[in-house]
């Protein structure tokens, strides 16, 4: 639907394996940094923030 | 980067539709008894070997909170820790779903919501099975190890199961598989830190519902998370591999 037009729109603008990592990679990173900053950093405010989330997805928590 | 933009979309969605629904079953399932379990995680009594230096502040212990400091008291409280709850959700949905969306690029084949269903799957068996193995889904109150070695056994398990079974899924050569398998088996070899006497003061009924709870709302989780990431990358991955042309394309000049 939209997404296929876009993609058949861009079509010329074929996909690099060097892209493919680069957007891999940035999505990798952000999802890291975010998991650890909701799951595992350990600062009071942000344990007690997400602590029934970390309790419920079971993180290690206390 | 048009790439980047998409992917970076379709984990957002993903992982908001995938939050909110794990909030909604959460509030229903596992907040209640972690409510509960708060009830039994304070031990030490508040003032009660106070001095009786001060005996006029003895009239303002009247209601003494016999319950976990954070148990919310007032509505006020109560909507601010479900507020929180539900914020801490959505990001942990949407780190989840960059994670999956990474990889279903990174493995290149064609995706779509019922691939998204199985991808979901095993980032259930990763990250919310394979840990679990170890470590059971912990109430407050509950006895636990000392609590950097149990994160980093929970992260060596969520790693290895997942390498494993990308291994088994996509690999050819024997010897990686073989080494994935065995990354996936070592910590559960190795065997989680567990405390020297598991005596904790939450009742084991309440911890064995905690962990049906915990390991069905994060099925259902995984199971939004994975069909949405796979319907909205169903556009952006797998169609390089029909495109041969991208090597002779002098494009870079």
């Amino acid at each position: 639907m939209t997404t296929r037009s876009l993609h058949t729109a861009a079509g010329s603008a074929t996909r690099s394996a060097a892209q493919t990592a680069v957007a891999a990679f940035a999505a990798i990173l952000l999802g890291s940094f975010l998991l650890y900053g909701v799951g595992f950093a350990q600062p009071q405010q942000i344990h007690d923030a997400a602590h029934d989330a970390r309790h419920s997805f079971a993180f290690p928590c206390h | 980067m048009d790439l980047i933009r998409r992917l970076f979309t379709a984990a957002l969605v993903a992982g908001v539709l995938s939050g909110t629904a794990a909030s909604v079953v959460q509030q229903a399932t596992t907040v209640p008894l972690i409510l509960e379990a708060e009830k039994y995680e304070v031990v030490t009594p508040p003032a009660a070997s106070a001095p009786a230096s001060a005996p006029e502040t003895a009239h303002q212990h009247g209601p003494v909170r016999e319950v976990g400091e954070g148990v919310p008291t007032t509505l006020d409280e109560a909507m601010q820790r479900i507020g929180l709850t539900i914020a801490s959700n959505l990001l942990t949905g949407v780190a989840y779903a960059l994670l999956l969306s990474a990889a279903m690029l990174l493995a290149g084949r064609p995706v779509d919501a019922r691939r998204g269903l199985v991808w979901g799957a095993g980032g259930f068996v990763a990250v919310s099975l394979a840990p679990s193995f170890g470590l059971p889904p912990e109430l407050p109150g509950m006895a636990g190890a000392d609590l950097e070695l149990r994160q980093l056994w929970w992260l060596a398990a969520a790693a290895g199961a997942g390498v494993g079974m990308a291994a088994l899924a996509f690999a050819r050569n024997r010897f990686v598989i073989a080494a994935a398998v065995l990354a996936a088996a070592m910590p559960h070899l190795v065997g989680a830190p567990h405390p020297e006497s598991a005596e904790g003061a939450v009742p084991p009924e309440l911890a064995a519902h905690f962990v049906t709870a915990s390991l069905g709302s994060a099925a259902l989780f995984w199971a939004i998370l994975g069909a949405v990431c796979g319907w909205l990358m169903s556009g952006l991955v797998g169609e390089a591999e029909h495109r041969p042309a991208l090597r002779t394309q002098p494009g870079a000049r």
